[in-house]
């Protein structure tokens, strides 16, 4: 008997539940936009390689153009949409306003997302590739402009807004901790580990 | 894309049994090379089975003093792990020079040690490529591969391998540890990847059908001095030209142990053993690696546009082990003082 080639989901995104069927050649990307009326997430090159399509999973970025809806279900999904508290806007948000961050806006969605995990895994200790010593004895790296500029390899930004992107990701990462005490989003509760 | 079927296996031996006999079934891990194969056509599965909920996802020190990694651990917690980065530095390393912060969060030890190349012929359906479609020629051979092998290969194929984590493990001498439906087994990483001869299509030791459940890190003291260096066109976020992992242990000047393995030359991680053979008992000085370095390019077949890797690797053989022997002056001054 040949496999079903679609399957009903519900899918978990900024806290709420969206039930829908799908196609199980439909990406992540593709039923945030074209299916859940989700537009904030872009779709850039649609190829892994420009971050365009960056949200949280379980509280750390993928791009959600490799991602495959299907197996998306069961995960808790957060998006641009879902950065902010209500209409208090996320440091990183605030950041990107007040120090320019962008020039077009399309990259943008998925730099500020990314940048929000990505102060998270460096609060956590990870180290990366402009990290001198990746031993544990060596301590956690501190956020310079070269570790930004590292860690956020994966956003491409077109109008070459890059010298703002650093700053503004630099402030957001030393900005005071929100209300509820960490720079992510509320309702993600597992932290980076 | 090609219509598929889709299902989600809760432990290993469903997941066996979910790929069943079916040769166009594959196992979906992160689906960063898979996915995006699939939307090119050069992957074409009946069905998915999807393994990243298999209970895999653990670093654990064996009893004799190694790592076993789980194979759905994803490469960001495997780089991130404090026991990687102190017993082996070069395998944590190599994983953050590769992909992106993205990338590395989706993708699983099991999926990299089973991604696939990145020749542009291979990616492109509407061209001739052995690998993908027996057979039919190899155009990268008289056509583009400045990125392309220069040990290792064959007229029917000269693509690399573009793992980054694949070259800390051949280095370190891991085991793969795979089931299948006639049960488990095990073989090493550095007899994983099959020669490449008139077969390229076929890559890997894997037996048909077989599921990667974890790799395993034997206890490797020299390890933990040890170094991962990339060359690549821009400064972050791209695959290989060239690439170098390697340890040594020196004691009074001398090496007493050396583990020297090569990305981005081969069809596969390409352990440096002639390398290791020079250094093994010489002094740690930089004549010794450079005839290190030469005693491994002296097998390279270079192809027009790729002969600068000789040169390349031949520096970057030199200049990470002179690291290396740097790192250990400076330790041992500290343990002086």
């Amino acid at each position: 008997m040949a496999p079903s080639t679609s399957s009903a989901i519900t899918l978990n995104i900024n806290g709420e539940k969206y039930p829908l069927s799908v196609d199980h050649r439909t990406t992540l990307l593709d039923a945030l936009r074209e299916r859940l009326d989700l537009t904030g997430t872009k779709k850039g090159c649609d190829q892994g390689q420009c971050g365009a399509c960056t949200v949280l999973v379980d509280g750390r970025r993928a791009v959600s153009c490799l991602q495959l809806a299907v197996a998306a279900e069961g995960r808790e999904i957060t998006t641009i949409e879902g950065v902010a508290e209500g209409e208090r806007l996320h440091p990183v948000q605030q950041a990107f306003l007040d120090l320019d961050g962008y020039q077009c806006g399309y990259c943008t969605p998925g730099q500020i997302c990314s940048a929000v995990a990505m102060i998270e895994e460096h609060a956590a200790g990870w180290p990366s590739a402009a990290t001198d010593d990746v031993r544990p004895e060596a301590g956690p790296p501190s956020l310079t402009a070269d570790e930004i500029r590292e860690r956020m390899s994966g956003n491409l930004c077109r109008c070459g807004a890059y010298a703002s992107i650093v700053q503004a990701v630099a402030r957001a990462a030393s900005a005071p901790a929100r209300s509820d005490g960490r720079t992510g989003v509320a309702h993600t509760e597992e932290t980076v580990a | 894309m090609k219509e598929f079927g889709y299902r989600r296996a809760s432990d290993v031996a469903g997941a066996v049994a979910l790929l069943g006999a079916d040769p166009d079934a594959r196992f979906l891990g992160g689906g960063t090379n898979l996915v995006d194969l699939m939307k090119a056509g050069v992957e074409r599965p009946s069905h998915l089975v999807d393994v990243r909920e298999l209970p895999l996802d653990d670093i654990e020190p064996t009893p004799d003093g190694g790592l076993r990694i789980g194979a759905t651990v994803t490469n960001s917690e495997l780089a991130a792990h404090p026991e990687v980065r102190r017993r082996y530095p070069a395998l944590a390393q190599a994983v953050l020079a590769g992909a992106s912060g993205q990338l590395r969060n989706m993708a699983t030890v099991g999926g990299n040690l089973l991604q696939r190349t990145r020749c542009g012929y291979f990616t492109d359906v509407s061209q001739p490529c052995n690998k993908r479609a027996p057979g039919t020629g190899c155009p990268a051979v008289e056509g583009v591969h400045h990125n392309h092998a220069i040990l290792g290969a064959s007229d029917h194929c000269v693509a690399v391998h573009p793992s980054d984590m694949g070259v800390a493990l051949s280095a370190f001498d891991a085991v793969v540890s795979y089931e299948t439906a006639d049960g488990p087994g095990d073989v090493a990483l550095n007899d994983f990847y099959l020669p490449v001869g008139d077969t390229p299509h076929r890559e890997t030791a894997l037996p048909d059908g077989a599921l990667i459940t974890g790799v395993t890190l034997p206890p490797a003291p020299a390890a933990a001095r040890s170094r991962y260096r990339k060359v690549r066109e821009r400064a972050s976020y791209a695959f290989a030209i060239g690439s170098v992992a390697a340890a040594l242990d020196i004691r009074d000047g001398m090496v007493r142990e050396a583990r020297v393995a090569l990305g981005a030359v081969a069809s596969r991680p390409w352990r440096a053993r002639a390398a290791e053979r020079v250094l093994t008992g010489a002094p740690a000085d930089a004549a010794v690696f450079a005839a290190a370095a030469d005693a491994e390019l002296a097998a390279a077949r270079p192809l027009p546009d790729n002969a600068y890797k000789v040169t390349l690797m031949r520096n970057l053989v030199v200049a990470v082990l002179t690291e290396l022997a740097e790192d250990g002056t400076r330790s041992a001054e500290e343990a002086a003082r």
